[in-house]
């Protein structure tokens, strides 16, 4: 079964076929087209949008959605459905990358940037991290540096569409400067803390920031 | 749902299967190590089983998985996830095994390219999540190559003699495409979506036959573990929740 493409070229080694530099033998990749959005170790996912949960696909209504804003705050906040979509909307156009290898371009999520919902709740001072609950239990850490200057959205939106159950609808964080798991797929709530205190993923051996230019993916890359 | 004059002292509205449960090695995971194919198998015209020897290997638990990543001569990689189907004995060796996806840049180097003496490189075990010990009674859910993790905990059952229960339910295509088919024992039900033996039915698995399954279970329940594509995963979890197991005791590992 083993075809040696090799050999047309070079005579067929028998020893270890790995060179210092850890090349692997007969592997050239596919065909690459230079593309300067793809952080290292990333993909080209195309058309495809894996769905990489671990749970069981809540199937909740917006009107059962709310999102609330509490700990380490001046008000605490819960918003419905309606008075989310109230706020001022915002919308995403760029690229998603995933711990698990592939990254999509060229992504519209439209929804309302999370600063809007923060501005409302106020961090108390001292206030530096979130953790971010989702509606399974799900939960994922993030710094508020993360969360605010318009780099982190909760959306509904996806394309021209709802955002599919499968990815987080009714609704979901995107962060799409970090690696998709801080993006908190059904998400309930935020609670906002004076220290980090990591998620499930992060609990589970991934990195705790996950920086995908950095290939931050596991805890002590 | 939440109350917002609570909601300062934020409590989740549902939670989430023990959240690191099994905590993973930081370590392990941040490490990669040269892994160096010593046998391949062929399982089905599309599967094929690759042995390695990781002499630095720390161990794992079945359900486990890793990451791969080959190298080309010019700098480029490409890293995937796949499962460990061997189990945690069998010191110093894993196995993965591969489905040959039309097209796929690294399962089509293993199945057209890759022989003994190899070297590709391998970092893990990843994530406990999906990991069984031995300890709960276990019901394993798979289609296609989403078995390779559940074989290990079939594999570890039998390898230290457990008696906790366990119960198999794999689907695949036809008793060809059956993966692993001469191991299954009176734990395994197959299921054939497409071409069954004689007298045998032909279908995807039914709220039937998992109904029967949790009825049929110890008197704690099951820990739930389905492993497969997302079609299949969304398929058998709504199964198991129409039939009355607790969603936070579902575990689900897409294969994308
Ligand atoms: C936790 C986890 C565990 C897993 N365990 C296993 C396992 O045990 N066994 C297993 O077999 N798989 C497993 N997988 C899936 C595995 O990681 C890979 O996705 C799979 O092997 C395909 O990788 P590939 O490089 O061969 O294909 P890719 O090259 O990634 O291609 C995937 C698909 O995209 C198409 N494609 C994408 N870009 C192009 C292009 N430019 N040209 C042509 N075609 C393209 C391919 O045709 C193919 O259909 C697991 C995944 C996860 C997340």
């Amino acid at each position: 079964m083993s075809v040696d493409r090799t050999s047309v070229s070079r005579p067929s080694v028998n020893r270890a076929s790995v060179s210092r530099t850890g090349v692997t033998r007969g592997f050239t990749g596919r065909a690459r087209v230079p593309n300067a959005g793809l952080p290292p170790g990333q993909y080209d996912a195309g058309d495809d949008w894996p769905v990489l949960s671990a749970e069981v696909t809540p199937q909740l209504a917006p009107e059962d959605w709310t999102l609330t804003v509490g700990g380490l705050v001046a008000e605490a906040r819960t918003w419905t459905w309606d008075e989310a979509h109230a706020l001022p909307s915002s919308v995403y156009r760029g690229d998603i990358h995933c711990v698990t290898g592939w990254s999509k371009f060229g992504v519209r999520f439209g929804g309302v940037s999370v600063d809007a919902f923060l501005d409302a709740a106020r961090p108390s001072p001292g206030a530096t991290h979130a953790v971010v609950h989702s509606y399974t239990g799900y939960t994922t850490n993030l710094p508020l540096a993360d969360l605010t200057g318009g780099r982190a959205w909760i959306v509904w939106e996806y394309g021209d569409g709802p955002l599919p159950a499968e990815h987080g609808g009714p609704a979901r964080l995107i962060v799409p400067h970090l690696y998709f798991w801080k993006s908190a797929k059904w998400v309930a709530g935020l609670r906002i803390l004076d220290h980090d205190e990591p998620g499930f993923w992060e609990l589970n051996g991934y990195h705790d920031r996950g920086d995908p230019w950095k290939e931050q993916r596991y805890s002590g890359d | 749902m939440t109350d917002p004059q609570t909601a300062g002292t934020f409590v989740p509205p549902a939670r989430f299967a023990v959240p690191g449960r099994i905590v993973a090695s930081n370590r392990a995971a941040a490490l990669w190590q040269r892994a160096t194919l010593t046998e391949i198998r062929r399982e089905t015209p599309r599967a094929a089983t690759f042995r390695f020897a990781v002499p630095g290997w720390t161990g794992h638990l079945p359900g486990q998985h890793l990451m791969l990543r080959l190298r080309a001569a010019d700098g480029y990689t490409a890293q995937r996830h796949y499962s460990i189907a061997s189990p945690p004995d069998d010191a110093g060796h894993i196995e993965l095994t591969l489905d040959h996806v039309a097209g796929g840049e690294v399962s089509g180097w293993f199945h057209t390219v890759a022989r003994p003496g190899d070297e590709i490189e391998v970092r893990g075990p990843l994530s406990g999540f999906f990991a069984w010990p031995g300890d709960r009674p276990a019901l394993l859910i798979g289609a296609g190559s989403g078995v390779v993790p559940l074989i290990s905990m079939v594999r570890h059952r039998r390898a230290r003699a457990l008696t906790v229960p366990l119960r198999l339910l794999v689907s695949a295509r036809g008793p060809g495409d059956l993966i692993y088919a001469a191991e299954y024992g009176a734990e395994t039900t197959p299921v054939f979506t497409r071409t069954a033996p004689e007298g045998a039915p032909v279908g995807r698995i039914s709220a039937a036959q998992v109904a029967a399954l949790l009825a049929d279970g110890p008197e704690e329940g099951w820990e739930a573990y389905v492993c497969g594509s997302n079609a299949f995963a969304e398929h058998a979890s709504r199964l198991l929740v129409a039939a009355g197991q607790p969603v936070d005791r579902i575990r689900i590992e897409r294969f994308g």
